[in-house]
């Protein structure tokens, strides 16, 4: 293959806004390879979540294109599954119900839609859970679900915009070692969007720190780290000096506009 | 940075030094100036701590079980006992206020005689149509404007002018259209719900949450599976909660429409019992009225605490 599986080529958006515009990215250029797991930095407001709505196609870019697997991203669809900050699972669907969303619209019979919940439900740790409501269900739990949902779906690229932002510490950092587990399990496509360095650092393939005021790509690092990480691999001076460095870039990029 | 970390970081002298005299600049970026003076306040006054209130008058908090069944059959009984006293002690005329065994009686006999199921069915039956339709319509066109902009633009601004309208205001222009039948009562019921329920539902579609249509998308769900399985269940609940509430309007309507033009009904019997000075048969109807509205709105909440459990 010559080229990525989600390719940005000169994406910018641009928000009218009362008395101007916001030019929320610029000329935004990014590839993703099949199998990658792309962690996308950035201060407050450089158009992280921006750049994931365009890639999911719920807006369209003012300029620039996407493509998946070489199709033009037009709207929303199953081969870019999204999974939001928090807040997203159908409250009225049980967890199986919910992660059998997806499988529910295509034909697939029900003994196959069956086989694959209970995967989807035994890879993230949910299988006991499965006939809960998602609001008796922890923070952490409701995430794990959302991503089972996603999954479920066997989307191109795995969307994900801050999964772990509501979460403390421990949970977050469970939900950090299950989402590298399912990842290599599934051979998905990630494409992340996340405050904590230390956490794109963990969890990437390749970090891209954005610029803000207009959104542009800074920097692109890829992390020359074992594939096999474990959480005491944020210990070592390798990990932690990666971290240093993004932690700079990013806190450059803060500077510039606060 | 915890101090165990820093211990390692010194591997990487060069990194750690440059995040250490970064967190610098950045705490310097935001410190205010020094300010003096905090330390020569008084102490701020305290208020000595509240007595405790009784368990009954606390703000938002639940009451035990047989509270609150105790107080539930008092809420009956008082008023019960009220109107028992005034009338024993003839207070108040037995002309103007019937004792509650009169009420009683008068309510066997009306029963007896065929006449208060008649009356309640006709009234119970220009409900089921009026507001059924009322509800027929009002659903679609409230989810038309909850849920396309299209929609809202269209139906919004006449809509919000009708509702203005006060159906007894209506009644005589109805009569006119409709005559004095069955059609003017249906009539005045749906044109007095109609509106309401209409923008109600359409509240109630529009707060599904937009997150949940758009993830919804990138499953693979195409427009009209949007609106079958996310928008419509979601908005099911709330929905049958504005049915509740308009229902019991429905019932004020069809009496009000009773009373001005019909041959039965529960409001007709009522006007009928005041020509002949019958005020026990008025309270034996007043209460048949007020049970069954009673009765279908315990009917409506089961039925949407049932199919809101994912909500409680
Ligand atoms: N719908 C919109 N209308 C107008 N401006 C918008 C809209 N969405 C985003 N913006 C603007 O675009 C810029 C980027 O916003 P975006 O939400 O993508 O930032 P972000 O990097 O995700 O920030 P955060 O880390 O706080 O989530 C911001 O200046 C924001 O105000
Ligand atoms: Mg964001």
């Amino acid at each position: 293959m010559s080229s990525g599986l989600l390719e940005i080529e000169g994406v910018s958006k641009r928000f009218a806004v009362r008395g101007g515009t916001i030019n929320a990215l610029d000329g935004i250029d990014l590839t993703v390879s099949r199998g990658d797991f792309v962690c996308v930095c950035g201060a407050s407001g450089s158009g992280k979540s921006t750049l994931l709505s365009l890639v999911a196609g719920l807006d369209s870019p003012s300029d620039g294109r996407i493509t998946v697997d070489g199709n033009a991203v037009v709207g929303p669809g199953p081969d870019r599954g999204l999974v939001p900050q928090a807040g997203s699972l159908y409250p009225w669907r049980t967890v199986e119900r919910n992660v059998a969303f997806g499988l529910e619209l295509l034909p697939v019979d029900s003994a196959e839609r069956a086989r694959r919940v209970d995967w989807y439900l035994a890879e993230t740790g949910l299988t006991a859970l499965r006939k809960s409501l998602p609001r008796q269900l922890s923070g952490g739990q409701q995430q794990r679900v959302a991503i089972a949902r996603a999954l479920a779906c066997e989307p191109e690229v795995l969307l994900l915009d801050e999964p772990f932002g509501a979460l403390d510490v421990q949970t977050k950092e469970d939900m950090q070692v299950l989402i590298r587990q399912v990842w290599r399990d599934t051979g998905t496509t990630v494409l992340m969007v996340t405050h904590d360095v230390e956490e794109a650092v963990f969890l990437g393939s390749r970090v891209v720190v954005m610029e803000s005021g207009p959104g542009r790509v800074a920097s692109d690092i890829t992390v020359e780290l074992p594939a096999d990480r474990d959480l005491a691999i944020k210990r070592t001076p390798e990990f932690l000096a990666l971290r240093a460095t993004i932690e700079d870039l990013v806190r450059a990029q803060h500077r510039k506009v606060s | 940075m915890k101090p165990a970390e820093t211990n390692r970081v010194s591997a990487d002298e060069q990194a750690a030094q440059r995040f250490l005299e970064a967190e610098r600049a950045e705490r310097g970026g935001v410190a205010t100036a020094a300010q003096s003076g905090h330390n020569d306040w008084a102490p701020l006054p305290r208020r000595s701590r509240p007595k405790q209130p009784s368990a009954l008058l606390t703000i938002r908090k639940p009451i035990p079980r047989r509270t609150k069944l105790t107080l539930n059959i008092l809420s009956f009984a008082v008023p019960l006992l009220v109107w028992i006293l005034l009338s024993a002690t003839e207070a108040v005329d037995p002309k103007m206020l019937p004792s509650p065994l009169a009420a009683l009686s008068a309510g066997w006999d009306l029963a007896q005689s065929g006449k208060l199921f008649t009356d309640w069915w006709a009234t119970v039956g220009r409900i089921l149509y009026g507001f059924g339709l009322a509800v027929v319509v009002s659903v679609p066109i409230g989810m038309a404007m909850g849920t396309f902009a299209a929609g809202r633009a269209f139906f919004e601004p006449i809509m919000s002018l009708l509702r203005y309208l006060p159906p007894s205001a209506l009644i005589p222009l109805m009569m006119i259209w409709l005559g004095v039948d069955e059609v003017l009562k249906i009539g005045v019921l749906f044109i007095g719900t109609v509106f309401y329920n209409t923008f109600m539902t359409a509240d109630v579609v529009r707060s599904v949450p937009p997150q949940l249509v758009n993830v919804s998308y990138t499953l693979g769900a195409r427009r009209n599976e949007v609106l079958r399985k996310v928008i419509v269940p979601h908005s099911l609940p709330g929905m049958i909660d504005a049915v509740r509430v308009n229902m019991a309007a429905a019932w004020n309507l069809v009496v009000v429409a009773e009373v001005i033009a019909s041959t039965t009904g529960l409001g007709r019997g009522i006007v009928q019992a005041q020509r002949f000075n019958s005020v026990d048969e008025i309270f034996a109807m007043l209460f048949v009225i007020g049970v069954s509205g009673v009765l279908i709105d315990v009917a409506l909440r089961l039925l949407r605490d049932r199919v809101g459990r994912w909500a409680a």
